[in-house]
């Protein structure tokens, strides 16, 4: 090549650079103000929720059974209480399946039995809940002849277990394979070392996972129509109808009277505040120490190097 | 020995003049294929391995050497479509019997691979007796005691011993391949398989990795795959050139490295190409 002609070409590649910064800066710009569209309808509900809710919220309202419909008197504690109880056993039933079902993707899943079972289970996460609401109805309503909190949570852990075992393979295969061999190579069997080793160090997507998992069935309103039903008093046994929060909420909105509407914005309040209460809570509770610890080491690196 | 005499079908120039049976061997891979899939990585490469010592594999990329070192320990059950044709006896077993668990054999061969791999979520004592612990090796005193001693050989022990509780992850890089080193040898195994474990590091680390596998050599039988011809001379007893697959020329490393009989490896070791 020619001297003259790699001038050139260092020109050439020098309007490249410039063309290139003005794109940079043409994305940065698309991407900050689609992260500002996605942000303001997030903030603008929550804001909304505690403007109007938080009027609402007192001693009495959280824990006491509703008032006569209309009089804006009593609470919703059977609703936070049954909002608790079936979120709770829709874990115990949909956490074990689904984690178990992830493992068995992410480790053991080459084979034709996997990928089966990972295309039905990605066809159920895109089931609308209403229908498995209805199959709970069906296989559970119908046969026991009553409502049940056992139906509610059926339904509840059908919707958690396809989301738990999808998050869980992605962090399992997320862990580099270099653990897995340094495992094996100490003579590890295979299971130790995916117990031990590879959940371990995939343990903070899992947990996400789950709290997304759990956030969405805390939401949840028309599987717990077919199922619990709703009820205005505290719980009394899993054979009979119970209350939960996004019943409450939406029973309350649809009446015409401003007092049982406040009271809905107070519910919607609560049950947000339920939500956040469990992500913070398990998240201390869980997570890894050592990862904040690297975390919370790189920020200062970062803060410490460009200064 | 408790195996039967050794046939070595292969021309591999001369392995028989340098290791006699008189020589106590460890291991032995015979006529060891390695394929995956249709293509094959290792043709049928036959070398013994001498107790007490440290061999080394050399070869440019892609000849096949780390794939062989990895089917020593077994490592290839992982990958699905390899193949492993051949023998590879250890102590007169055979590693790829249909009756043997693999995971007693890889108890006693322990592995250090070419990135620094320590466990992410472990610290520096834990990684160091996962292989122990995780066996249910419970009592303290004896995983105090390896700890250190293990993590002495790897010559790491001064920098971390008043920080045996930090994640390991905060280590320097070289720190890190130490403590895989101490790891492997916590399990008390008798044979060290090194995939090119100084690649990643910086010549003081370098320096140090090569002084703990000098000091191994007294105890353990070392079996080292490197990119870097010098390293093979500093650290190994014999040296085995690789090329294409096929095992070339194994001799002891002074000859293979003076006086090689093959022409390409005289060719690689002159660093004609490589």
């Amino acid at each position: 090549m020619s001297i003259n002609k790699r001038q050139q070409y260092r020109t050439l590649f020098k309007q490249n650079v410039e063309r290139r910064l003005f794109v940079d800066k043409i994305v940065r710009l698309i991407v900050i103000s689609c992260v500002v569209t996605a942000i303001i309808p997030l903030g603008s509900i929550l804001v909304e929720v505690f403007k109007n809710g938080i009027a609402a919220i007192s001693i009495e309202f959280l824990t006491e059974v509703p008032g006569s419909i209309g009089s804006g008197d009593g609470g919703i504690g059977p609703a936070i209480q049954g909002t608790l109880i079936v979120i709770g056993m829709a874990s115990i039933i949909g956490v074990p399946i689904g984690v178990l079902s992830g493992i068995f993707l992410s480790e053991f899943g080459d084979n034709k039995l996997a990928k089966s079972v990972r295309f039905f289970n990605d066809v159920f996460m895109e089931f609308p809940s209403i229908l498995l609401g209805i199959f709970a109805f069906l296989v559970i309503v119908l046969v026991l002849g009553h409502f049940s909190v056992w139906a509610g949570a059926f339904a509840l852990a059908l919707i958690m277990f396809p989301i738990v075992a999808r998050t869980t393979e992605e962090s399992l295969k997320m862990v580099p394979v270099t653990y897995r061999e340094a495992g094996m190579a100490l003579g590890l069997r295979h299971w130790v070392v995916t117990i031990r080793i590879v959940i371990a160090a995939a343990k903070n997507g899992m947990v996400t996972g789950v709290l997304l998992s759990v956030a969405r069935i805390g939401g949840e309103t028309a599987p717990l129509i077919m199922t619990i039903l709703g009820s205005s008093l505290f719980f009394n046994n899993f054979d009979t109808p119970m209350d939960a929060l996004p019943l409450r909420i939406w029973r309350l909105s649809l009446l015409p009277y401003d007092s049982a509407q406040l009271q809905g914005w107070g519910a919607a309040l609560v049950l947000i505040l339920i939500i956040l209460a469990i992500n913070i809570g398990v998240r201390t509770l869980v997570l890894n120490k050592n990862d904040t610890y690297r975390f919370g080491k790189m920020i200062k690196e970062k803060i410490g190097g460009t200064k | 020995m408790t195996t039967k005499p050794n046939t070595i079908k292969r021309q591999v120039s001369s392995s028989s003049n340098i290791l006699t049976e008189e020589d106590k061997f460890k291991m032995i891979a015979e006529n060891v294929t390695i394929s995956y899939g249709d293509k094959s990585a290792v043709n049928n490469v036959t070398m013994k391995f001498k107790e007490k010592s440290v061999t080394a594999l050399i070869g440019p990329s892609g000849c096949g050497k780390t794939t062989f070192l990895r089917c020593l320990n077994r490592m290839h059950d992982m990958t699905k479509n390899a193949k492993v044709e051949g023998k590879v006896m250890i102590d007169g077993i055979d590693l790829y019997s249909k009756e043997i668990d693999p995971i007693y054999h890889r108890r006693k061969v322990g592995m250090v691979f070419q990135k620094p791999n320590p466990f992410p979520t472990m610290s520096i004592f834990d990684n160091v007796t996962a292989g122990l612990r995780l066996n249910g090796v419970k009592d303290k005193k004896i995983l105090n005691e390896i700890v250190e001693d293990t993590l002495k050989m790897a010559y790491l022990w001064d920098e971390v011993k008043n920080d045996l509780k930090k994640p390991a992850i905060e280590l320097s890089g070289g720190q890190q391949q130490r403590l895989c080193i101490a790891r492997a040898l916590a399990i008390q195994p008798e044979v060290l398989l090194m995939d090119e474990p100084a690649s990643a590091l910086d010549p003081i680390a370098t320096q140090k990795i090569e002084e703990t596998i000098t000091e191994l050599k007294k105890e353990f039988t070392i079996i080292i795959v490197t990119h870097n011809m010098q390293q093979a001379v500093r650290v190994s007893d014999y040296t085995g050139f690789m090329y294409l697959g096929d095992l070339v020329e194994f001799r002891e490393t002074k000859k293979l490295f003076t006086d090689p009989k093959n022409e390409l490896t005289a060719k690689y070791v002159q660093g004609q190409f490589g």
